[in-house]
């Protein structure tokens, strides 16, 4: 048997299983070896289901045998913790749920393990996937596989991490401003965020329900192509999930970028950008040029107000998201309350960290009486004026390409002192949540030695358009196959 | 009945929202919210914050608040409130019953309960 399965995309371990050249129980063992040997040092992993693991592959190999091989056959992948899974811990990364046993699947949990999956484990993620830098996880920080003193980026920190160090080829994520892009950058993976309302929410605990959107993290478009095309599509649980149908996403990637009209937005590249991030993107750029994409400006004059707009109706919506946790039906539940009241405010105070308890209170000031004309309803505001800027570039252009992130991962504790620091890391991402619109992250070179990202963002239901653009790129580049080199 | 008990619970978490608890904070520059906001806004949100924490949590609400204050510049005249990013409205259903009852499963990650209810603190005497 091959002893670097490890190494193999998603697409490539498809054919092996197929071939016969190994099975899923060898590919299981050998990732959870690996699981084994390096979750200590990355911390990716709250949860790692190995027993069940190993029985879901018992049952695709029989599948398989059988003639019954759904499209995920026996392939591995992970699950970030916000998804809730039947009969296994669901933390979201906070001390609320340490203990919450999910009495059901999510959509997408259950859409996976239809297709034959097998699911490693749950991942590390910043609480309540409020954070940037994995570093609000009562779990503790996820270390980046490429230099363990610095952040993967968040929330979905223990998803790219796991998959950057090949513990597992695929994850899943969410992206409430960049949560699954950002991360995917700093960590030199693939970062697939869908349009809002493609995949389901049903069973992923809310953060902000009107930007929250379910995606993956890969080692290549191909491998986010093929994950999108089964857990895309209309559930009845979910009410603002969209009857859009599905298309072959895998299909059109070959097609040449020829013609393809490529929006570059000026102030992306102003002084915010780290320069070298900005020099590896613009090169990534010439490569889509040389490839007969046409490159023109486009304007978004009020990007520079998705940041504060994010950081109101994202708060509002948490604060009205995270009443559930009331401390009587799950979750903490303070010892010895004086009354009703005591029991709330104790079991929440103590259940949720710093950051997502100042997110709650801003949500709450946001809303309060007084206060909700002039921050929550101007927020809603600026947010249809930042629609409409992308409404607009996307007449003249079908893709918008740019830096995911300033900076290459930066340092652990650099940035948890000032909260505004750290919501400006998201600057490049949270258009594309704030308009409903899918974006995708691919690895475009190394700074010092770290992973910066290519971010595509499409309009509307174009996931085929950003993953083919992201695919034609990786065919031209070796970024997206650099493995951090104590993790080969 | 357990309507009239959730009424009554709901009174009193009303009334509860208004009460205060005093706090001292040491601040060295000025705030855009004080000590008083803050904790009220605590007292809405139900979050009991530790002494420890409440000076910095003072401190970095403001900085938050100044910082989504930028929105005020932001000319938008008659702009229609965004409600859904892709316009769309609220789906509906048929009002009719579509789950089992699973309250035994349901009830395992419920701190304390008793015969199929949650129980909590004494809410009327």
């Amino acid at each position: 048997m091959s002893r670097d399965l490890h190494a193999q995309t998603l697409t490539q371990l498809a054919a092996g299983l197929e071939r016969g050249d190994f099975s899923s129980v060898e590919l299981t063992e050998a990732l959870l070896g690996r699981i084994k040997s390096h979750n200590q040092t990355l911390n990716a992993f709250v949860t790692v289901t190995g027993e069940q693991a190993l029985a879901a592959a018992k049952r695709a190999d029989e599948a398989r045998a059988s003639g019954n091989a759904g499209v995920l056959n026996g392939l591995p992948l992970v699950h970030k913790d916000i998804f809730c899974t039947r009969d296994v811990l669901t933390t979201c990364g906070s001390r609320m749920l340490e203990n919450f046993v999910s009495p059901y699947d999510a959509t997408v949990v259950e859409r996976f393990a239809g297709a034959g999956a097998v699911v490693l484990g749950k991942t590390n993620m910043d609480e309540f996937a409020m954070g940037s830098s994995n570093e609000t996880s009562y779990f503790g920080p996820v270390k980046n596989p490429w230099r363990l003193e610095c952040s993967p980026g968040g929330s979905s920190g223990g998803s790219a991490a796991a998959v950057a160090a090949r513990l597992a080829p695929a994850a899943t994520g969410t992206d409430t401003g960049g949560s699954i892009r950002q991360p995917a950058a700093l960590t030199g993976t693939v970062g697939l965020k869908p349009t809002y309302g493609r995949v389901s929410r049903y069973g992923m605990i809310a953060f902000a329900s009107s930007l929250d959107q379910a995606g993956v993290i890969t080692r290549c478009a191909e491998d986010a192509a093929l994950l999108l095309g089964v857990m895309a599509g209309f559930d009845e649980r979910d009410s603002t999930c969209l009857d859009h149908p599905v298309p072959d996403y895998a299909a059109g990637l070959s097609k040449s970028l020829k013609g393809l009209r490529v929006g570059i937005v000026r102030q992306h590249f102003d002084a915010g950008l780290d320069e070298q991030t900005g020099a590896a993107v613009r090169e990534a750029l010439s490569v889509l040029e040389s490839q007969g994409a046409v490159l023109t400006e486009v304007d978004l004059p009020n990007l520079d107000l998705s940041v504060p707009t994010y950081y109101v109706v994202a708060p509002a919506e948490c604060s009205s998201n995270l009443s559930r946790f009331d401390g009587v039906r799950f979750g903490r539940r303070a010892e010895d309350p004086e009354d009703l009241y005591d029991l709330y405010c104790r079991s929440r105070g103590e259940g949720f960290g710093a950051e997502v308890k100042r997110r709650i209170m801003t949500g709450t000031y946001v809303l309060s009486a007084g206060y909700y004309d002039a921050y929550y309803l101007k927020a809603q505001k600026v947010r249809a004026l930042i629609a409409d800027d992308f409404r607009r570039a996307f007449a003249g252009v079908d893709v918008i390409a740019g830096p995911t992130s300033p900076t290459p991962a930066f340092k652990l504790g650099d940035k948890t002192d000032d909260p505004i620091t750290m919501y400006l890391n998201d600057i490049y991402t949270i258009g594309a949540n704030l308009a409903g619109l899918p974006g995708i992250s691919t690895p475009c070179g190394l700074v010092e030695g770290l992973p910066v990202g290519l971010h595509l963002v499409g309009p509307h239901f174009g996931e085929e358009t950003i993953l083919r653009c992201a695919h034609q790129y990786e065919q031209l580049s070796d970024w997206h196959q650099a493995c951090p080199e104590d993790f080969r | 009945m357990r309507t009239t008990l959730h009424k009554a619970a709901c009174i009193i978490a009303r009334a509860l929202a208004g009460r205060r608890i005093t706090h001292s904070v040491k601040q060295d520059f000025p705030l855009s919210l004080d000590k008083d906001q803050v904790q009220h806004i605590a007292v809405l949100a139900r979050l009991k914050l530790d002494d420890d924490e409440f000076g910095e949590t003072v401190e970095k609400l403001s900085r938050i608040v100044d910082f989504v204050d930028q929105l005020g510049q932001a000319a938008t005249g008659d702009v229609v409130p965004m409600a859904h990013p892709l316009d769309a409205s609220q789906r509906l259903r048929a009002d009719q019953v579509t789950e089992v009852n699973d309250r035994d499963r349901v009830q395992q990650n419920a701190p304390s309960t008793d015969n199929g209810m949650y129980l909590v603190p004494k809410v009327i005497e």
